[in-house]
């Protein structure tokens, strides 16, 4: 490169203005997201039109729309295609399991959050601290964390025997699952409810208070609408990632809850049918994307702040 | 403990508030404050920031409990009442419009939690508009709003409950000189309609003048002084209060026992002082003289004479700094044709001190 191109690409011209960086520098994380990110999803989407080989697992170089077919439908002996749920059912699990994550979560969050907001700045970040602490620590070993409080011989059971109760399963099954999966996006809720309450205005409330509202009002009317922005950003931060979650129904639910990513995962493993487990992953992306759009839509309309990420 | 008066409009008595400082250190907010404010009444709570004020007003609306003493509503207590079950309403310094609502429900609010029938709110709502001249941004968020037209859309929804007293914590305080000035005529003319109490927390003491029937004079959490704006500018009864409002030349001398007139020795020359508190004891005594109520004449016109130091030209008058023999200074105000044809600085000009309007104020 020339001497002046260097130049321009650190700014230093005059085109840029002072502290601006040259559009180069965003070059290398381009790439890299285009790469990494873009390229993956776009790898999916082509197999997932492809056919499966006579044996084993990869793909075959031969346009077909037989994985989508295979979500739906199913052949038998004679020939006869008749309607399939086993999939369905699968999506309906993992739809559950989300949805009654999302609602504990937000139902937990919530308080948590507005109680964080009413306290002495210096206590909110080391509050905000707290919450953040399990991202610095592996899911897996979260995870088995679980497995040593809920097993047959684990924390809880011995405290239940302790108090006199009888020792039960509570390991390997959907409540096992649920119970991760709560704990695992809980701080997904917490954040983005505490971040759209940082900077209310108790003044809000007190004026509440002042035109009649009692202490349930003052929260519905005032504090929620206040809050509606970031509990949006909380249910699609909890809710997509728990409808594709992967870790806790295989460790928590013992491989019997079978959830969609467990599904996908199944496809590229024993199942060997990589052009389905490909159309299981676009499906899951378009309903997300949907969603995304459904929500962004509604953010809009009511002027509301809803972030999707953290 | 004075006995609340059963026809009186709003009566605190001996009003305690303590607030505990960063340092650890007490603050007294309210100390021992007893108001009685008539029904009707536009009453101003006057005083520098810190002076108690907006506590009393807070504890009044029930947003901050009173360590002791109580308030009364007519016959009724309403200190142990929650915020929700007394007659008052507030606006806020800051307006605390709901930012989701539109001018419409903002005003609505509260009459939606009195379960108010539809049709009844709409009149009312209709009414409020009309009375502060929103009717026609009804649809608007606040945020769409001008700072006026903010401050309007809070009053009429502490006035759409039709309490008995509203309460109005520096209300005026974000807006502009001239929007102020316009708003000052404004709150005046709604309450005259609405013959409602007003309870007015200000730190403005010229606003506090043009609007109050009444002013309380706040300071170190207790009133200094309670009365008319002219009593209250007029007679000031301490140091604290002449210097807070309005312009006030401080004179330390010595009182002469009043043989017919209470008199002062004021740069070598025997003037004819007041006093706000009846009687007032021979020995020494701070007085109190307004600059307007200083004239200057030419040197040999009065006995009492100074030197003139600094002159200010401000278009209405003319500021004047004097330096009378016995060193003190006293600011003083004179119309412009006549400063300008003798006063110039370091000349020699004749003091006239108007009798019996220098006043003689309290230390504390």
């Amino acid at each position: 490169m020339t001497k002046a191109g260097w130049r321009g690409l650190l700014g230093a011209t005059g085109k840029a203005r002072p502290g601006q960086l040259s559009v180069g520098f965003a070059v290398p994380a381009i790439l890299v997201g285009l790469v990494f990110t873009l390229g993956p999803v776009i790898v999916i989407g082509v197999f997932s039109f492809l056919s499966q080989p006579e044996t084993g697992g990869g793909v075959v170089y031969q346009f077909s729309p037989e994985a989508y077919r295979h979500f739906l439908l199913q052949e038998d002996f004679l020939g006869n295609t008749h309607l399939d749920l086993r999939y369905l059912r699968s999506f309906g699990l993992s739809a559950f399991q989300a949805l009654a994550t999302t609602a504990v979560c937000i139902g937990l969050a919530f308080p948590i959050a507005l109680w964080m907001t009413t306290k002495t700045p210096r206590a909110q970040n080391f509050l905000v601290l707290v919450v953040t602490i399990p991202f610095w620590t592996n899911l897996l070993v979260r995870t088995y964390a679980w497995i040593l409080l809920l097993s047959d011989k684990g924390t809880v059971n011995s405290v239940l025997e302790v108090i006199g109760l009888e020792p039960r399963q509570l390991l390997y099954n959907s409540g096992a699952t649920l119970v991760g999966l709560i704990y695992t996006f809980l701080p997904f809720a917490i954040l983005p409810i505490y971040s759209a309450l940082a900077g209310f205005d108790f003044a809000l409330a007190e004026a509440a208070y002042d035109l009649g509202a009692r202490k349930l009002g003052v929260v519905r009317r005032v504090i929620w609408p206040a809050a509606s922005g970031g509990v949006m950003s909380a249910i699609a931060l909890c809710f997509v990632p728990a409808f594709g979650s992967f870790v806790q129904p295989v460790l928590l639910g013992g491989g019997k809850v079978m959830m969609v990513g467990n599904l996908i995962a199944a496809q590229y493993g024993e199942a060997r049918n990589w052009p389905f487990g490909a159309a299981l992953s676009v499906i899951i992306l378009a309903l997300t994307l949907l969603g995304a759009f459904a929500l962004l839509r509604w953010a809009k309309r009511s002027s509301q702040k809803v972030s999707l990420a953290i | 403990m004075a006995v609340p008066r059963r026809e009186a409009g709003l009566c605190v008595t001996g009003a305690y508030k303590t607030f505990r400082s960063a340092e650890g250190g007490e603050v007294h907010a309210l100390y021992d404050v007893s108001l009685d404010i008539e029904l009707g009444e536009f009453y101003v709570l006057l005083g520098p920031s810190g002076c108690g004020k907006t506590t009393l007003l807070r504890a009044i609306a029930g947003l901050e409990p009173l360590d002791g003493g109580e308030i009364y509503l007519g016959a009724d207590r309403i200190d142990q009442l929650a915020p929700y079950k007394r007659p008052v309403n507030t606006v806020f310094q800051s307006y605390a419009l709901f930012p989701h609502l539109s001018v419409w429900e903002n005003i609505a609010f509260g009459l939606r939690m009195e379960k108010m029938p539809k049709p009844a709110i709409a009149a009312r709502v209709e009414e409020m508009l009309a009375l502060v001249q929103l009717s026609e941004v009804p649809g608007r968020r606040p945020s769409q709003l001008s700072g006026g037209q903010q401050q309007r859309v809070a009053l009429a929804r502490a006035l759409a409950k039709q309490p008995q007293v509203l309460l109005l914590d520096e209300p005026l305080s974000a807006l502009d000189l001239k929007l102020r000035r316009g708003m000052q005529g404004e709150l005046k003319r709604i309450q005259r309609e609405t013959g409602i109490t007003f309870v007015f927390v200000t730190h403005d003491q010229e606003e506090a003048l043009s609007m109050g029937d009444r002013i309380a004079v706040f300071t170190d959490g207790r009133p200094a002084q309670i009365g008319t704006p002219k009593d209250i500018y007029e007679r000031p009864v301490s140091r604290f209060v002449a210097d807070f409002i309005g312009e006030t030349n401080f004179v330390e001398t010595e009182l002469r026992p009043p043989p017919d007139a209470l008199t002062a020795v004021v740069g070598g020359v025997e003037i004819e002082v007041s006093a706000a508190r009846g009687a007032v004891a021979a020995g020494p005594a701070t007085l109190a003289i307004r600059p307007e109520n200083i004239t200057l004449t030419s040197p040999d016109a009065s006995e009492l004479g100074g030197r003139l130091v600094e002159l200010t030209y401000m278009g209405t008058d003319l500021r004047c700094v004097v330096e009378l023999a016995d060193g003190h200074r006293l600011r003083v105000r004179v119309p412009p044709p006549f400063g300008g044809t003798h006063l110039a600085p370091g000349g020699a000009v004749g003091v006239r001190i108007a009798p019996g309007l220098a006043k003689v104020v309290s230390e504390s």
